[in-house]
């Protein structure tokens, strides 16, 4: 998995409560069986006027100029500012996928729904909740202020604004340490084959039935 | 020592280990995978070249992308027309293959919505812990099963290692005491919920259902309850084992026999919450006051009872909130104000997860029994949730129902309710449906989805506008 430590990126502000990922990845995209490919896909429904398709060259679509990253000013963006509840519906991990390839290297919103906060960890995207007021003041400064970055640091676990201001946030600390190394989680657990396989035996001898072979 | 709840019980049971950091090893046992999110996961394993930990766990169907009309089934996985359909469909089929996992195939008999099968072949038991990747994999907390959906990456990690790492949600206990009135449903409380707490209101919680009122509710009527609980922002739903869950179980093919019933009756019977135990949050309502719901926006919490009007963004005093609703009646089509009644219909759907069972079938089929769909209605469709669900409605006799009401019967799988083969929503159509998102474009490019019961669906598609589904059970009685 790709590491992250700290990341400095113009943000682009979403200003929209629960986004959900239907909204974030149209569900004609998911019949992809690849994990790339998905970033020109990204809030297709808001992002273009037609109707997007899989597989389909989306240079010469028409685009909804009204939507944030359609604007010249926010060309380049690699952090993105939302409301609450950001990511609710699916359990679609292509909907990190989709964020990942366009571009983002982390989303800040006052909540996230759960599985989707899950699925960003598990690849190199960071998730940041901010407070609602804190959140309020970010979008009003990226939208006075073209180009505003922001400097993600997960280490000290801040968000530090152009003008040095510092927001601290939580993240579990397993989940830290696997960003900051960039560590692969099936191989960590492995590392633990045999506590599972203990457990396993003692599971079967409690509960037997739930061993038995499938019918085919 | 103090109670402990359902849920405490279940992530006892399972605990591998408790890691320093807070986190948890949790053993799976049951993993149920599909087209969509599964693909990946495998690819992953063949890159680092491992194997399933446990090969057994593990059962797969296709269902998402399957066309449900009987001439595109006829030919299998060839005959699927949508050639990126076609590949991931074939895709599962070849992993299957590969790895060794039991698949009930497209034409396997036994195929159909990941979350019908399950519990339809007891693959789903009380006590499990079930995940799959797919959000809706809540259902099977039905049956006292600590069951939730899970991301691509962690399909794979399931499948190497049999455990998943988690952390521990909180508990939260719904209690909807009372009788529920004529014509009120599973559908119609767990929208109410949806109502009361928001979207987010259930997130990090697992959400046990309890009163009298669930109590009694078939196992159908449960799972309809516990499928949604993610649409209430919780990865878990639960109620407790009883009776009514042990006699379900019973017989189905996979569940257990002889001596290992006995023992595993046992165990079930202790599945539930402990007196003494104490939730972190509790929320109840009275099934008395509850009313048909309909869904009159783009969330699932944008719902009111059937008898009200579409809000007005002007009178709400959050302005986050009266943005989204603008947002949505612009999206929907609506006046603020308007009677839900109002509402003109294009298409009924009745099928998905949450409502393509047979007792959901046969609330629709008597409400639309000796009727005929509206004129103004495109298209009325029934899509039952599995192979086995539709040999059981025709045995009943409810095909030729719906046939005889100008309704479509069509072949199992998810259809409409995502939209990803060729069931699908027109740009501005209203549609009645049974399913458990009413997001934009979910059913299709621009389409506007108003999420129902199936007796209220069923009274929508032959009266072409929502219509408090008592009424016209009053003029049949
Ligand atoms: S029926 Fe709908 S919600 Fe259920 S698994 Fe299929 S697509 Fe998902």
């Amino acid at each position: 998995m790709k590491a992250f430590t700290s990341h400095t990126g113009v943000v682009a502000p979403l200003d929209r409560a629960n986004v959900d990922t239907d909204m974030i990845i149209p569900k004609q995209f998911l019949k992809s069986i690849k994990r790339t490919g998905f970033g020109k896909n990204l809030f297709d429904e808001l992002r273009y006027l037609d109707e997007g398709k899989p597989d389909q060259d989306c240079t010469g679509r028409p685009l909804n100029k009204e939507f944030v990253l359609n604007q010249p000013r926010y060309a380049g963006v690699s952090v993105l500012l939302a409301r609450k509840n950001f990511g609710c519906g699916s359990s679609r991990e292509h909907a990190p996928w989709a964020l990942d390839d366009y571009g983002f290297r982390c989303v800040i919103a006052p909540s996230f729904a759960d599985i989707f906060f899950n699925n960003c960890f598990k690849n190199g995207l960071l998730p940041v909740v901010l407070d609602e007021q804190t959140v309020d003041q970010l979008f009003s400064a990226c939208e006075a202020q073209e180009g505003y970055k922001l400097t993600i640091d997960l280490e000290r676990q801040v968000v530090v604004t152009p003008e040095g201001a510092k927001f601290a946030f939580e993240v579990d600390p397993f989940r830290k340490e696997c960003l900051l190394k960039g560590l692969d989680e099936i191989g960590l657990t492995l590392q633990e084959s045999a506590t599972i396989q203990t457990f396993e035996v003692s599971h079967e001898r409690k509960f037997p039935w739930l061993f038995a072979e499938l019918r085919d | 020592m103090v109670g402990r709840t359902l849920y405490d019980k279940l992530w006892d049971d399972h605990l591998v280990k408790s890691r320093d950091d807070g986190s948890a090893l949790l053993y799976i046992d049951r993993q149920l995978l599909h087209e969509v999110t599964s693909p990946q996961a495998f690819e992953g394993l063949r890159l680092a070249g491992r194997k399933p930990w446990r090969i057994n766990a593990n059962l797969a169907t296709p269902d998402h992308n399957v066309p449900t009309t009987v001439s595109e089934r006829k030919e299998g996985i060839e005959g699927i027309v949508d050639p990126v359909s076609r590949i991931q469909v074939q895709t599962l089929d070849d992993n299957c293959d590969e790895f060794g996992i039991v698949q009930y195939a497209m034409k396997d008999i036994r195929q159909g919505i990941v979350h019908v099968v399950g519990p339809e072949q007891g693959a789903t038991l009380p006590g499990m812990t079930v995940v799959c990747g797919d959000s809706h994999t809540a259902t099977h907390g039905a049956f006292g099963a600590l069951a939730h959906g899970i991301g691509t990456s962690e399909v794979e990690h399931v499948l190497a290692t049999q455990c998943l790492v988690a952390k521990k949600m909180k508990n939260m206990r719904v209690r909807v005491e009372g009788e529920l009135g004529r014509g009120v449903t599973a559908k119609d409380i767990v929208l109410a919920v949806i109502g009361k707490i928001g979207t987010a209101g259930g997130t990090g919680c697992a959400i046990e259902f309890t009163g009298s009122a669930i109590e009694s509710l078939s196992m159908e009527g449960r799972m309809t309850i516990c499928n949604m609980a993610i649409e209430a922002g919780a990865r878990v739903g639960l109620v407790a084992v009883d009776r009514n869950t042990i006699d379900y179980v019973k017989g189905r093919p996979c569940a257990p026999t002889g001596s290992d019933w006995e023992a595993a009756v046992d165990y079930w019977l202790t599945l539930h919450t402990d007196v003494d135990a104490v939730f972190d949050y509790e929320v109840e309502l009275a099934a008395e006051d509850i009313k048909p719901q309909v869904t009159w926006g783009t969330s699932p919490e944008m719902v009111a009872a059937v008898d009200r009007c579409v809000p007005d963004p002007e009178q709400e005093d959050d302005e986050t909130k009266a943005e989204g609703i603008r947002r949505a009646l612009t999206y929907m089509g609506l006046e603020a104000g308007q009677a839900l009644t109002s509402i003109q219909l294009d298409r009924v759907f009745i099928g998905s997860c949450t409502n393509s069972r047979i007792e959901d079938l046969r609330e629709a089929a008597a409400v639309v029994k000796g009727r005929k769909v509206a004129e103004t209605i495109k298209q009325a469709m029934v899509v039952p949730g599995s192979g086995l669900v539709k040999k059981q409605a025709e045995e009943e006799g409810l095909d030729q129902i719906f046939i005889e009401a100008g309704l479509e019967w069509r072949e199992p799988g998810c259809s409409m309710c995502l939209a990803m083969n060729a069931d699908r929503l027109g740009e501005g159509e209203h549609c009645a449906s049974t399913s458990n998102r009413n997001f934009e474009g979910r059913q299709g490019f621009g389409g506007r989805t108003h999420l129902v019961s199936p007796a209220m669906a069923a009274a929508a598609a032959v009266t072409g506008r929502f219509i408090d589904v008592r009424d016209l059970m009053e003029e049949s009685a």
